[in-house]
């Protein structure tokens, strides 16, 4: 096992003169650009353009308790093919489940090209010892997993200890091998938006390929300016190393129009090198329906009755 | 792997996303093709007249009123008899019904009113929909609560209307100071003459609509339109006070004109406003407040942030990030709802923006423009910043009213002040850090009459607003916004 430094990496104070490596983020002014991105009006061909980009990003998930084979077939399903009336529509960035499902996803989606992502380290609370974390790890990515979504250990990161969350970042980078890491920092259960730029920077500066607003366990989960703070601390990365880390929005996009938002945040935010699933994805559920609808609206000119679109 | 699933993973990633034009609609304001002046709750025919065009594409909108000293001394006197047969007298909770009935006109009609400044103006829509709607009917609200409440605003001093107030604003936000103008001066019980900006007089006049609807007694608000010429007759008239928004020059000579005269006088004039970057702000935050400090209504504020003091120590990062940010602006037509920065509001304005600029330039400052398509017609002019600015260019001294930053750097606390008062005006400042007792300390000895601390152009009627040195005298805004309009037993 690695030993945590004293100060986590990437929290040393920098000697030559330049911005402060972690800064902090002003609420008040974080909350009113977000609000202003939010009230672009997305017409036409751009809005289509964007609908079919948030198909192509979207993380299908389902993470219940009572998720069976046959539930995550049915999803596998809609995620290779979510319009099947209509064959321009893409399919799904990947199918998002727990561990015991692995299985039924990657036989479903082997060859597809939608990635099967799974939680793990003891989803959604984290709070279980670093072995049985790691272990875990390495059983979904053995069991087919392309991207494992990790939690951080909020008791750690909210007592202080950030080398313990930083470590176990590292810990389940490495279990993780060729498959991608997205790390959930739960910003619910943070409380302030300086928290999250930390634990963004935190979970960047140990190795995440991606940033993940929440476990969708709780209310409260993605909304527009915590994942402005994310992307802002994305891009201080960026700017800093060169480094390109994603960014995931879960929990509570269910409309279209929301999508929208988020996807003009994204643009303005970090620019056209980050549309695209290699860097952005949507963790939802019922949004992919929306999004449906709304480009069989904005094509044909009307609404189609929900009845018409496959509940799965 | 099917067709459909292989499109499904293409790696597309686009070279960029080009928003469809989104033009909020035209229709819903009528325009006349002439409008005379407002006297006594007529239209009288106007002498003389001239065109008002909007500015993004030099189109005529209407032929308005320039109104001769003459017809100004009538509309005086108009008010002057409003005045005493029958408005001052008005209980306060009179006077507040009809306030109350113009601010919730002017929210049910913000739409028309929002499209026809945008139009005149040139102001991005979402500027006029967001944030001057919204403020002026604001304000009506906010002195309409204290017209029945004036004894409790000013205890055992007894106040009263001082008569006929002239009132002369500028053309950045007509409507909006036309709000901050006859609101507090109709709660305290006077009666106006308010000449809108030469270049914008539209939505003044579609406000008389608004006081015919609230059934406002007539004489009480008269509107003239019209140059100069109109605003000189006005401070020449019988009026009892004069209020006035606009640029510095002008004021001193109203100044002049009414010493000795008895008149009582506001000044709202220009300014060259600090906006002070520490180290240790909110880094992001602080670029979004630097955007909208200096480019928010195409820098045609008063109180615009256009001097940016940053500390020494984060001047290169901030600069590339306010670089970076300046990009994303979309500079286009005013009506579309995405536009960020709309038109210039007039050619004389442009050519003084272009005049001083080329200034900078010349002094040799380092100018950087974001590539953008400005349109062929209209007046427009790219957002700018100017760096490596020295104290005595003229770009950092004079007022451009334009969407143009110069950026100095100081080291310490006592020298950001040191350089943020070292200027003829004192309107504005803004302070940015994380550390509460800095801005205490700061805002201490800065000599301006707002100070913001971690945000900028941020107004509320119940704050005063008003300047030190020669950007003004008088309050705007808040009980202070009352006083110049009430005569106190001595």
């Amino acid at each position: 096992m690695a030993k945590a430094p004293v100060l986590a990496r990437g929290f040393e104070l920098p000697l030559e003169p330049r911005l402060p490596r972690i800064g902090s983020v002003d609420a008040v002014a974080l909350e009113a650009r977000a609000e202003s991105l939010a009230k672009r009006s997305i017409k036409k061909e751009a809005k289509l353009f964007a609908l079919e980009l948030a198909i192509r990003m979207i993380d299908l998930t389902t993470l219940e308790g009572a998720d069976t084979p046959g539930k995550v077939h049915a999803l596998a399903t809609k995620a290779v093919r979510p319009d099947p009336s209509d064959e321009s529509i893409p399919s799904c960035a990947a199918l998002c489940v727990y561990p015991n499902l692995v299985p039924t996803a990657v036989a479903r989606l082997r060859g597809t090209g939608v990635k099967v992502a799974s939680v793990a380290t003891a989803f959604p609370s984290g709070q279980s010892p670093l072995d049985v974390k790691v272990r875990e790890t390495e059983e979904v990515v053995a069991m087919g997993a392309d991207e494992v979504d990790m939690v951080i250990d909020r008791g750690a990161f909210l007592s202080g200890r950030y080398a313990k969350v930083y470590d176990e970042i590292v810990q389940v980078k490495q279990a993780c091998g060729e498959a991608h890491l997205k790390v959930i920092l739960e910003v619910a259960e943070l409380g302030t938006y300086d928290n999250v730029r930390r634990a963004s920077l935190l979970a960047m500066a140990a190795g995440a390929d991606f940033v993940k607003t929440s476990t969708g366990k709780l209310s409260g989960a993605a909304t527009l300016p915590v994942t402005l703070c994310m992307l802002e601390a994305i891009r201080d990365v960026h700017e800093e190393t060169g480094r390109m880390v994603g960014m995931k929005p879960a929990g509570g996009i269910r409309q279209a129009k929301q999508a929208v938002q988020y996807l003009v945040q994204l643009y303005e935010t970090l620019g056209a090198e980050w549309l695209t699933p290699d860097l952005y994805r949507i963790g939802a559920s019922t949004l992919l329906n929306d999004v449906l609808m709304q480009i069989r609206k904005e094509r044909t000119g009307r609404y189609q009755s929900p009845d018409y679109f496959t509940v799965d | 792997m099917t067709e459909l699933e292989k499109k499904g993973k293409a790696a597309l990633v686009p070279s960029g996303w080009d928003y469809a034009p989104a033009p909020e609609s035209r229709e819903i304001v009528r325009i006349d093709e002439r409008y005379g002046h407002f006297v006594g709750g007529e239209w009288l025919e106007p002498r003389e007249t001239y065109t008002t065009i909007a500015p993004a594409s030099e189109e005529p909108l209407a032929e308005v009123g320039q109104a001769t000293p003459e017809e100004v001394y009538g509309a005086i006197a108009t008010a002057r008899e409003a005045f005493e047969n029958g408005w001052s007298g008005l209980p306060g909770s009179e006077r507040a019904k009809y306030l109350f009935r113009i601010a919730r006109i002017l929210q049910e009609r913000s739409r028309e009113f929002a499209v026809l400044e945008s139009l005149n103006g040139g102001k991005p829509i979402k500027e006029s929909r967001d944030v001057d709607l919204p403020l002026a009917a604001a304000h009506f609200f906010y002195y309409a609560g204290w017209a029945d409440k004036l004894e409790y605003a000013f205890p055992n001093r007894r106040p009263r209307p001082v008569g006929v107030a002239g009132q002369i604003i500028p053309w950045n936000f007509p409507l909006l100071m036309l709000a901050w103008k006859i609101a507090p001066a109709l709660a305290a019980g006077n009666t106006v003459v308010l000449k809108p900006a030469e270049t914008t007089p539209l939505t003044a006049l579609l406000f008389c609509d608004v006081v015919r609807q609230a059934e406002l007694p007539a004489g009480v608000v008269n509107i003239v339109t019209g140059d100069g010429r109109a605003g000189a007759a006005i401070v020449e008239g019988d009026v009892d006070k004069i209020a006035f928004t606009g640029s510095t020059e002008v004021g001193k000579a109203i100044q002049r004109e009414v010493a000795g005269s008895g008149k009582r006088l506001t000044l709202e004039l220009g300014g060259k406003a600090a906006n002070i970057v520490f180290d240790d702000c909110a880094l992001d935050q602080a670029v979004e407040g630097i955007v909208n400090g200096i480019y928010f209504n195409q820098g045609h504020v008063c109180c615009a942030g256009s001097r940016l003091f940053v500390q020494e120590s984060i001047h290169d990062d901030l600069v590339e990030k306010l670089k970076r940010r300046m990009k994303t602006l979309r500079v286009g037509d005013p009506l579309d709802k995405n536009t960020d920065i709309g038109a210039i509001n007039s050619r004389a304005q442009l050519e003084k923006i272009q005049e001083l600029v080329a200034a900078g330039e010349e002094e040799g400052a380092e100018i950087y423009q974001p590539p953008c398509k400005l349109p062929e017609r209209g007046y427009w002019f790219a957002p700018t910043v100017f760096t490596n600015v020295a104290q005595s260019y003229r770009i950092a001294q004079e007022e451009i009213f334009g969407p143009v930053l110069s950026v100095l750097t100081f080291r310490t606390p006592a020298e950001a002040v040191e350089k943020a008062n070292n200027t003829p005006y004192g309107l504005s400042a803004g302070i940015w850090t994380e550390k509460g007792s800095r801005i205490l300390w700061m805002a201490e000895r800065l000599r301006a009459g707002v100070v913001w601390a971690n945000t900028f152009n941020r107004f509320d009627p119940a704050s005063p607003f008003g300047g030190y040195k020669e950007s003004g005298f008088g309050r705007e805004g808040g009980r202070h916004g009352l006083e110049p309009y009430l005569e106190f037993e001595p």
